[in-house]
């Protein structure tokens, strides 16, 4: 009975996702439509020769109305033709799939990082309420949501590429992990303040429950309580900030890649704006945020992993 | 008419109860009495901005001092040092205040309008009505702001007001978001069931009777929210949108000092970005005390 309630709760909450997916479709159609001036003229410069530019409106379908072009959008999106970019006729699909590793790696890896750390700084911070090192790992969490991405990570090139020398600065050199490692934490610092937080406050409210007690007094030591017991519950929330955090996480991305210079999502994204390509704008802006509602499909389908009270009727 | 009158009386007496409620609870509060000291730090820096300082903000002082005014690390003359074209840094960081105070507080307004409208009609109507809203909400919340934002500053000729409601369509959500949940509950009260049996139309009962208390969440709600619109305006600018130079805008000058923190000149981009931080701090600090401070339950 479980399993078919859970699948059931499952396929809906699959199916909740559709509407949303059209919406989205829709708003990143307004926004590249709305715009001033002619795609058109903008792919050919200034210069551009109005019969070929003509030609082009044609080819893109500019000249027809607005629904027709509405409904030709959302044919190109589900059949993943997004056409080319303006610049250099790199097709959007290419030029996505080809800067996703980079994006991919950083996201992933300042999550990892934040959950990582912001846990047990969390864990560590509740423990030892109204410590030295409580409030030392408050005020770590305080200005980590209070400082810019971007001021966070000239800073941190400044410390350990410029003076120290420890870590090259800025590029991807060939690609080895060396180069990740100040963008990731970088990005993973705004997500950690908040987990350390949140972590913190869950588990003091977690410890003081009977069932917490109860362990205690039973006899269990309390390293065993807080991480059998207490552990579990207290991560339900930091759970549902995950999947919440990775649309500022993919906003930091944007900033993060800027000021590192990395290949990714994110400088394409600004570049394509600088640059009027609406075809890449129209589809990092999608792709993106397809990532962020899938995201949080998943943690949403993780809620029933680590709080078996939750049912799915 | 006595009845009423004492009614009222009692009435008034406890709304003043959780006013000062609140505020004793407030004064507890370390944190948050250091908050509050810095935002009023930085609306009065904002407000006093040409008292506080014998430059301009434009003024390129290499044309009246000389080169020796050019990256003039930091001196009694320029306590914060001044730029590549010899303005002095202090002037612009407390211009820039100005910058950040205008945009911030005309995008909180505008999102807390917006946002006081869309939730209160979901909440109340529920259905359809909300159907609709929390679809768009949702639909909206899976962009990355920043792009989201980006996309339509960049696109249009740059200004002031374009920015800010820009970034109120991405920050009315959250207030919905809290103003919607508000509404459902309380409209399930009996005095709002009272009410509509005496035959008060839905406005009224709306912004009558059910807004006045959905105040203390939403003025929560945009004090934390603010911080977020000063990191967003100033992320704009670092980026080259929003804002243009030569207006002192403290995310483009921590992007146009960038270039000088690795050969020494540090104070052209630090100084700003710890503009950055104490005042979005002092918005998080005090946001945060307030929500402790208007939770009934917390007690003293």
């Amino acid at each position: 009975m479980g399993v078919i309630l859970m699948f059931a709760y499952l396929i809906r909450r699959i199916l909740t996702t559709i509407p949303v997916i059209i919406g989205v479709i829709l708003v990143v159609f307004i926004l590249t439509t709305i715009v001033p001036g002619d795609p058109a003229r903008i792919m050919m410069g200034q210069r551009g020769d109005p019969e070929t530019i003509k030609l082009i409106r044609e080819e893109m379908g500019l000249d027809n109305p607005i629904p027709v072009q509405l409904y030709d959008f959302y044919k190109d999106v589900f059949t993943f033709n997004l056409g080319r970019s303006y610049r250099n006729n790199q097709t959007v699909v290419q030029a996505i799939v080809g800067r996703l590793p980079v994006t991919a790696t950083l996201a992933i890896g300042s999550m990892i990082v934040a959950v990582l750390l912001g846990v047990s700084l969390g864990i560590f911070s509740a423990t030892h309420q109204y410590t030295f090192l409580d409030y030392i790992s408050m005020f770590i969490s305080l200005i980590g949501m209070s400082a810019p991405v971007y001021f966070i990570g000239l800073l941190l090139v400044l410390l350990f590429a410029t003076h120290l020398g420890w870590i090259p600065g800025t590029g991807l050199g060939n690609g080895e992990w060396i180069y990740y490692l100040l963008p990731i934490v970088t990005l993973g610092v705004r997500p950690m303040a908040l987990i350390v937080r949140l972590t913190r406050s869950t588990m003091l409210e977690v410890i003081h429950e009977d069932y917490v007690t109860t362990a205690r007094s039973k006899g269990l030591k309390e390293k065993a309580v807080i991480f059998k017991h207490a552990l579990k519950n207290a991560l339900i929330p930091v759970v549902t900030i995950i999947g919440l955090q990775t649309a500022t996480l993919l906003s930091g991305v944007i900033l993060t890649e800027t000021i590192y210079s990395l290949p990714g999502l994110g400088r394409l994204s600004i570049q394509a704006v600088i640059n009027r390509d609406f075809p890449i704008i129209r589809g990092v802006v999608l792709f993106m945020a397809l990532v962020f509602v899938v995201a949080n499909l998943l943690v949403d389908l993780s809620y029933g992993f680590f709080d078996p009270r939750i049912r799915y009727d | 008419m006595e009845k009423e009158n004492k009614y009222n009386t009692v009435k008034n007496e406890k709304s003043k109860s959780l006013i000062s409620d609140a505020w004793k609870k407030l004064k507890k509060n370390r944190l948050a009495l250091v908050g509050m000291g810095i935002i009023i730090l930085f609306i009065l820096v904002a407000i006093f901005a040409p008292f506080l300082t014998p430059y301009n903000s434009t003024e390129q002082l290499i044309w009246t001092e000389g080169a020796k005014a050019k990256l003039a690390s930091p001196s009694w003359e320029h306590l914060f040092g001044t730029d590549l074209y010899g303005r002095d840094i202090l002037t612009r960081v407390i211009y820039g205040a100005r910058i950040s105070l205008e945009i911030s507080i005309a995008a909180m307004t505008m999102s807390v309008l917006i946002g006081i409208i869309m939730g209160t009609l979901a909440g109340y109507y529920g259905g359809f009505v909300d159907d609709v809203i929390s679809w768009l909400i949702n639909v909206l919340y899976s962009f990355p702001f920043l792009l989201f934002i980006i996309a339509i500053v960049a696109f249009f000729p740059p200004s002031l007001i374009l920015t800010f409601i820009a970034i109120s369509l991405v920050y009315w959500m959250a207030i919905a978001r809290v103003v919607r949940g508000q509404v459902m509950s309380i409209k399930e009260q009996e005095y709002v069931f009272s009410a509509r049996a005496l035959g008060v139309n839905d406005w009224q009962i709306m912004f009558k009777h059910i807004l006045p208390n959905v105040i203390a969440p939403v003025i929560v709600q945009a004090t934390l929210g603010m911080g977020g619109i000063i990191l967003t305006e100033a992320a704009l600018t670092f980026l080259g949108f929003g804002t243009q130079p030569p207006t002192p805008s403290w995310g483009y000058m921590v992007s146009a000092g960038q270039g000088y923190l690795a050969s020494g000149q540090w104070w052209w981009g630090v100084f700003p970005g710890i503009a950055i931080i104490l005042t979005v701090l002092g918005f998080n600090l005090f946001g945060d005390g307030l929500r402790d401070a208007l939770d009934p339950k917390n007690k003293l």
